[in-house]
């Protein structure tokens, strides 16, 4: 059981909770993530570490409430307990002097991106952030991703705030300018990582995305995971969740990722009864 | 030659008349419908016939084919003598998993095929009596052990990790268990299934494993959240590995990322330990078609099979390359998978799953098969007969043809020398390549079944012990007045 010691609402339905982890929190390194289940009869999901804090032996999460899970999850309160945290998963971020690097997020990937451009900048790079999300409301942490860029742009889909239009639209403005880079790093939905991915195959930068598949065990032990890279099978939780952008068929993953479209809605339905 | 005196001729002879003793099982029309279990063992009257059949040979063959070597004919008697407290405390001077390994052992190859009374064709079925011997024994706390003050760290709580934990306890260790999951049991918990053996079971077995001292750690992943050298530094003296073959193998053929096709180890980890088979009541869901192929012939493709039919799919066949005679699984589960209406399609090879363009399986193209010479495990090799491909459809496919070891402990720990497919290399004492490392069970090659896990598992316990009391030796000088238990 894993205390709740802090609890933040970020925005429109994300939200973060800071947990008293200190095995986890020595270990994390950036890109990596955990596995919790919040009650007995609960799914294991994934989350991305936000954060950690070796001294304070604490690691923050940031998550999105799409589905019964993380709706359950933001429910609880400080004090609360998660009941199963495992961690810290998947292999660490490649954080080396690249130069300059682009750090494409979107939605709650925001969060999940913060430790991996917190990383690079500490390492020396020079860091752009784009930012995006569909509105102002659903946009997060982008006080604490100035703090770790040298630029930062925002898109949002109905222009809330930042530039109208999508993540996209900015990166291929800056890479049209002929803005050198050395890297770019995507996270967030599938699909948006998938037009990013096709941008900058064109340019021929280097692009790493951080997929987010279904995954139960996160240990390797099950397969649900895999996706395609390079025509080859890959286990995301073990081998990733970080691979080569331009080699991942993103087609096959966004299919895989709406296998329990059906069954997602029914478990969240009965959720929703249970607690109105 | 012995000459028999009048009175043990008459002994035999009235042992010969009892009948075998059936094992009854559910009607199948009514279990295919949940997941309760399918055996219903022997009921006291019957054990106790059975156990008076047992001739006590005076050299049993049983005790020697036993690979955790159970004093058979002993328990046995003692049942005989509705003696039960002292039947189950006979077979737990070796076995602490009696409930676990009455249900799944393949006690056909083993005891039971050693038994005198198999020429006869009517073995005792000692399964079953041991099976029966847990279940009547009582769940009590038991008198706390004396800590001998050393401290053993186990990775994994499976049949290996359980078994070692119990006679590292029993021993006088001081034993934590480091289970990555959130429940412990291994296997026994996300792979074979509640109808063959029931959650209680192994709940009760798990009791026994606490009353004996044992800590289990969950959710926690050696590798990941602590490393072997960690645990080190935590002061344990020594470390068993007993972190099996977990990791799914697939065919490496076309369309096997398709929506709709599932290693065995997804779906049975769905169904059994996130329990999806109560969806939405738990929140995991999991997918079953209405036409289902699942591929492969042992234990985990049968359990596949017979769970996908209890979900409501409509026609489930097993395709295995091998002739029926090939399969690995264990030859009650074969007849049970067929009595419930799994259809068996033998010699055939899947060559090539077939999808829609909503990306989910459609069909499973296939090649048949004959045997050929031999191979090095000793079955006849099959080979594809050119030209006969043929497809079925389906709408699920489970890819149900083995494990291999999960890289997570060696991939952390350049010590420990592993094979090319990534099994830890013990020696014949059960000793690793890392000092004070022990490993057993599915994660070193050869074991593949839960008593090769446990009588591995007991292997390396006796020279943990040997080792350890060696080393105490050396610092006797310095320490005197430490008093081992054993
Ligand atoms: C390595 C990894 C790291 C992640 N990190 C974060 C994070 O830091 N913050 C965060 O909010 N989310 C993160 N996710 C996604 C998160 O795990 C899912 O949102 C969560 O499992 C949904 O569970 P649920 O029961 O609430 O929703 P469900 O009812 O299971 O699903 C609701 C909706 O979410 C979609 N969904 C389900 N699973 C995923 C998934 N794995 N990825 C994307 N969409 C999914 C479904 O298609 C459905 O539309 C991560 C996923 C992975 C694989
Ligand atoms: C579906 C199925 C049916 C089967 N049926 C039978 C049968 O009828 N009869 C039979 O004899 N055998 C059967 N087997 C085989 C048998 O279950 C195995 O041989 C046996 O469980 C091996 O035991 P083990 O302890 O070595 O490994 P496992 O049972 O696999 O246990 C290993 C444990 O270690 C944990 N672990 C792994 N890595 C780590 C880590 N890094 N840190 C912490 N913990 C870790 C795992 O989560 C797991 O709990 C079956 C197997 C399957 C999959
Ligand atoms: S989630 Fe099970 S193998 Fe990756």
């Amino acid at each position: 059981m894993t205390p709740i010691i802090e609890k933040k609402e970020l925005s429109l339905g994300i939200k973060s909770l800071t947990l008293l982890s200190p095995l986890i929190s020595k270990k994390s390194k950036p890109g990596q993530f955990v596995v919790l289940r919040v009650s007995e009869k609960g799914e294991r999901i994934p989350l991305t570490i936000a954060d950690a804090d070796s001294k304070k032996g604490t690691i923050k999460i940031v998550f999105q409430e799409v589905g019964k899970t993380t709706k359950e999850l933001g429910k609880l309160a400080i004090g609360d307990h998660i009941l199963d945290l495992v961690g810290p998963l998947g292999t660490p971020s490649d954080i080396n002097l690249f130069g300059r690097v682009i750090v494409v997020a979107g939605g709650v990937g925001i969060a999940e991106a913060y430790p991996i451009a917190k990383a690079l900048k500490k390492q020396g790079n020079k860091v752009v952030t784009i930012l995006g999300a569909r509105n102002k409301d659903l946009l997060t942490m982008t006080g604490e991703m100035r703090h770790v860029s040298d630029d930062l742009f925002i898109t949002t889909d109905d222009g809330s705030v930042g530039r109208k239009g999508l993540v996209t639209d900015q990166l291929k403005e800056l890479l049209e300018k002929g803005m050198n880079v050395d890297r770019i790093i995507t996270i967030g939905p599938a699909i948006m990582m998938k037009a990013v991915s096709d941008i900058t195959k064109r340019f021929r930068i280097s692009t790493v995305a951080s997929l987010n598949p279904i995954m139960i065990d996160a240990t390797g032990m099950c397969g649900a995971c895999r996706v395609s890279i390079g025509g080859e099978t890959k286990f995301a939780c073990v081998d990733g969740p970080e691979f080569d952008a331009h080699k991942v068929d993103f087609d096959q993953l966004l299919s895989r990722l709406d296998m329990y479209k059906n069954s997602e809605k029914i478990s969240d339905h009965k959720c929703r009864l249970v607690n109105d | 030659m012995i000459r028999m005196s009048d009175e043990s001729k008459k002994h035999i002879i009235s042992k010969y008349v009892i009948k075998k003793q059936k094992v009854s099982t559910r009607p199948v029309a009514e279990r295919i419908k949940d997941f309760q279990e399918v055996s219903l063992g022997l009921n006291k009257e019957q054990a106790i016939l059975e156990a008076n059949r047992c001739l006590q040979c005076p050299k049993p063959k049983c005790i020697v084919s036993c690979p955790i070597g159970i004093d058979i004919p002993k328990f046995i008697r003692c049942i005989a003598n509705e003696n039960f407290e002292d039947a189950i405390n006979k077979i737990r001077e070796k076995n602490g998993l009696a409930d676990v390994t009455g249900r799944v052992c393949p006690q056909e190859k083993l005891c039971q095929a050693a038994c005198v009374l198999a020429n006869k064709d009517v073995p005792i079925t000692i399964g079953a009596l041991e099976r029966f011997a847990a279940d009547v024994s009582i769940d009590k706390e038991i008198k706390a052990l004396k800590s001998n003050g050393k401290k053993v760290a186990v990775i994994g709580s499976g049949p290996a990790g359980l078994t070692a934990a119990v006679d590292l306890a029993i021993l006088g260790y001081e034993v934590t268990i480091y289970e990555a999951f959130h429940e412990s049991g291994g296997v026994l918990t996300y792979g074979i299934p509640a109808f063959r053996l029931p959650k209680e079971v192994i709940g009760k077995a798990m009791r026994y494993v606490k009353y004996l001292g044992v800590k289990i750690e969950k959710n926690v992943i050696i590798g990941k959240s602590l490393t072997l050298y960690d645990l080190f530094e935590l002061g344990y003296d020594c470390i068993f590995i007993g972190s099996g073959a977990g990791s799914p193998k697939f065919l490496h053929i076309l369309g096997e990322n398709l929506n709709g096709v599932y290693s065995a180890n997804e779906f049975l980890t769905r169904c059994n330990l996130m329990r999806a088979y109560k969806f939405p009541e738990h929140s995991t869901p999991v997918y079953v078609g209405k036409q289902v192929a699942v591929i492969g012939g042992g234990n985990v493709a049968m359990d596949s099979a017979r769970t996908a039919l209890r979900l409501g799919a409509n026609d489930v066949r097993i395709v295995y390359r091998r002739s029926e005679k090939e399969m690995p699984a264990r030859i009650e589960e074969v007849k049970n998978t067929k009595d419930e209406g799994v259809k068996f399609m033998t010699l055939a090879n899947p060559l090539k799953i077939l999808g829609n363009n909503q990306a989910h399986v459609t069909g499973l193209e296939c090649i048949r098969m004959e045997l050929g010479e031999p191979d090095t495990s000793g079955r006849r090799r099959p080979v594809e007969v050119k030209g006969s491909n043929f497809t079925i459809n389906v709408d699920m496919v489970i890819v149900a043809i083995g494990q291999k070891p999960n890289p997570i402990i060696s991939r952390t720990t350049p010590e420990l020398k592993v094979d090319k497919e990534g099994y830890i290399i013990v020696d014949d004492r059960g000793r690793t390549s890392f000092e004070k490392v022990w490993a057993a069970g599915d994660i070193v090659p050869g074991p593949e079944t839960v008593i090769e896990a446990m009588s591995g598992a007991k292997n390396a316990v006796k020279d943990i012990h040997l080792y350890m009391k060696r080393r105490e030796e050396k610092e006797l000088v310095l320490n005197p007045v430490l008093a081992w238990k054993f």
